[in-house]
């Protein structure tokens, strides 16, 4: 009894001194990443860390067959002497102060040398002030309001687009419609209450008001409601050409179908990314919500193409192809390893100043952006994105017209035949 | 003729509340006991439909009877197991055995249905109707309904049949009841497979129309607490009148001031309510 006593110890004493070691065992660099593991967004959440594993895969193992993709050809990263890079995964489980809390161990305690996360815009908030306070590089996969960056912070890097660019894109799209002669003259705008759904209704309604488009009605509710059917009336009343939904997983599918049951189906639907590219979305309500838009900066490629194999490695782990959300942060992944190569070290400093530098080219990418590069505020100048219409039970790329690779149809049909 | 039209629905929503109240009530009432596990009784009722749904192609009546089944087994299971032991324990104790019996059953639901949303499909029940130019949607009508007889036979049960006052007897007076040769542990088992059941038959009536995923049952549960609070701690009656309340309130301020501000009517009424009535809408004082 006493020597399996004994044995315990000292292997918990093993476990506390290898813990305490030099901070980076050769040949391996530890990227923290925060996520909704669980919890509201936790399917998007799972998505994304099972595409980080396989972005970790193609840079820790050779990849030639993925052509121009960052750190694929080679096993590892070639100027650190083929160092691998080791994922943590922590959740958060959508709690803005526990991705704080999450923020400060894995830098304290588990030592990571960047940091990457962490969906929830609420949450990418305050983790990377986190990450700004112990001047550790923090990569922003995919959260999209606008007061992320733009806080004259150092260490935060951002390769997604953001609430004003997905703004943009709408009236681009909005204006373009008017031109083929659709009727657009008021729209609404439907959002979620936290920092995500607030700050991409604000950018829309502002950029409405330079593309004179009248908002006709906005509604903020909360992602948990469990009945939208007064929200839904009140739309019903107001009767918009568009309505915009800036909603999370559950409540986009919950609205979708009180649409159906209040039988209220206006013109278009477009849907701001999140719950509408949720894997959950289409199979809930493809019967239901025919022709309903949505952002997406991924399509997937032509098969025997590099980006069609990225999305055949992700299948062949979760038996799902890639989304949007993941795919971003996924691209936003490869971005913080090409910086981390190029850094060539562990040292903050080096690996914030080489992220300064990132220069990919479209050909370098997975997602449909003219690049990644960061300006001073650490945000990506050269993300866009498509509009994508769900027909039948996936969505087609259908705008602008030059990447289309089917017809836009206006008005949407709902569940009408 | 919107406004009740959001009446309506508010309502509709109320009387499922009403109906998975009802059984957190039942078990507050019969041993003063209070189950955290409560909303994941109602997570694990939609799950339960969920796969009567897609295994054996079941309708509404199959998989809502089915839901219902399960749980009350689950429910007598878990006094069984877990709560006539604890019951002998401190206060303590008691709280925090179901608020783990919470986290292991939502967890143990993350491990087997994943946490991605699912919902139902398209059931037979499907379609509205149109009353004088007020849409009911059918499955929330039915739903209704069904949660509102439910309710009431729940509330005859106890104050008209044997067995209910049986139940009674032991919840008034546990010794007494024994020298009457009624046998309270039987009694209390089948409080919880009463209460667990009325959570699982109104999670497969939320099912219908809502998508959830295994972290649903905070939601409900906080539900679930609000309403027994506000119409009595132990009162069918009351948590009924207080489901429909709480459904209406938040309808109706939904609709009015915007959905953000839904929850703080609630919980402000909530509080004044408990200020000038503590004992809730129809408890003993």
């Amino acid at each position: 009894m006493k020597r399996s006593w004994l044995l315990l110890a000292s292997i918990a004493a093993a476990l506390v001194l290898s813990a305490a070691a030099p901070v980076n065992a050769a040949g391996t660099v530890k990227i923290g990443i925060i996520w909704p593991l669980t919890g509201n967004a936790a399917a998007a959440g799972q998505a994304s860390k099972a595409a980080a594993e396989v972005a970790a895969d193609i840079v820790n193992n050779a990849h030639p067959e993925l052509g121009d993709i960052p750190l694929a050809k080679s096993a590892g990263l070639p100027n650190m002497g083929g160092a691998k890079l080791e994922l943590t995964f922590v959740d958060h489980q959508g709690n803005p102060s526990l991705a704080q809390q999450l923020a400060t161990r894995l830098i304290t305690q588990d030592k990571v040398n960047v940091v990457m996360g962490a969906y929830q815009s609420s949450c990418s908030f305050t983790a990377t002030a986190v990450a700004e306070r112990y001047g550790v590089p923090f990569m922003v996969g995919e959260s999209a309001a606008g007061n992320i960056t733009g806080r004259g912070f150092k260490w935060v890097f951002r390769g997604t687009p953001i609430a004003s660019d997905y703004a943009r894109t709408y009236m681009r799209f909005f204006t373009d419609m008017k031109k083929q002669g659709k009727k657009i003259n008021s729209i609404a705008i439907v959002n979620e209450n936290t920092d995500y759904g607030t700050s991409v209704a604000a950018a829309i309604v502002e950029e409405a008001k330079k593309s004179n488009i009248a908002v006709a009605i906005q509604i903020p509710y909360s992602a948990s409601s469990t009945d939208v059917s007064p929200q839904v009336l009140q739309l019903k009343e107001k009767n918009p050409d568009v309505v915009i939904f800036i909603s999370y997983t559950a409540d986009s599918i919950l609205y979708m179908k009180t649409m159906r049951n209040l039988n209220y189906l206006p013109p278009m639907v477009v849907g701001d990314d999140s719950g509408f590219s949720d894997p959950s979305f289409v199979p809930a309500v493809h019967d239901i919500a025919q022709g309903a838009m949505n952002r997406s900066a991924w399509v997937i490629g032509k098969p025997g193409s590099v980006i069609s194999k990225i999305n055949e490695m992700y299948k062949a782990k979760t038996g799902r192809d890639l989304d949007d959300t993941s795919a971003r942060n996924m691209q936003s992944f490869f971005a913080l390893a090409d910086a981390l190569n190029r850094a060539g070290s562990t040292d903050p400093e080096k690996i914030r100043v080489a992220l300064t530098k990132t220069d990919l080219k479209p050909n370098q990418l997975m997602m449909g952006y003219q690049g990644v590069k960061f300006d001073k505020t650490g945000q990506n100048i050269l993300a866009a994105t498509y509009l994508i219409q769900l027909h039948g039970q996936k969505y087609e790329l259908v705008w602008p017209d030059k990447a289309a690779t089917a017809k836009l149809q206006w008005p949407m049909t709902g569940w009408k035949k | 003729m919107l406004l009740l039209q959001v009446i309506v629905g508010g309502l509709l929503l109320g009387a499922i509340y009403a109906l998975f109240s009802s059984g957190l009530t039942l078990i507050w009432g019969m041993m003063n006991f209070i189950n955290f596990a409560h909303g994941e009784f109602v997570m694990l009722g939609m799950y339960v439909s969920l796969l009567v749904v897609t295994w054996l192609g079941g309708g509404p009546a199959a998989f809502g009877f089915a839901a219902a089944f399960a749980l009350f087994v689950l429910g007598v299971g878990i006094y069984l197991s877990l709560i006539r032991y604890v019951l002998r324990g401190p206060m303590l104790a008691q709280i925090l055995s179901t608020f783990g019996l919470a986290l292991l059953l939502r967890y143990t639901a993350f491990w087997i249905f994943s946490a991605n949303y699912v919902s139902l499909p398209q059931t037979s029940l499907s379609g509205t109707i149109d009353v004088g130019g007020i849409l009911m949607p059918i499955p929330q009508l039915v739903a209704g309904i069904i949660a509102i007889a439910l309710t009431i036979g729940l509330h005859l049960m106890l104050t008209r049949t044997t067995v209910g006052s049986q139940l009674l007897a032991v919840a008034e007076d546990r010794s007494a009841a024994m020298l009457m040769g009624i046998r309270p542990d039987r009694m209390q088992a089948l409080a919880w497979g009463l209460s667990a059941g009325a959570a699982g038959i109104a999670g497969a009536l939320m099912a219908i129309a809502y998508p959830w995923s295994p972290s649903v049952g905070e939601t409900f549960g906080l539900t679930a607490f609000v309403v027994v609070a506000l119409g009595g701690f132990g009162s069918v009656p009351g948590a009924m009148l207080a489901g429909l309340i709480i459904g209406l309130i938040q309808a109706v301020s939904a609709y009015w001031l915007g959905p953000i501000y839904k929850d703080i009517v609630v919980y402000a009424l909530f509080v004044a309510l408990l200020w000038l009535r503590p004992q809730g809408l129809m408890g003993k004082a």
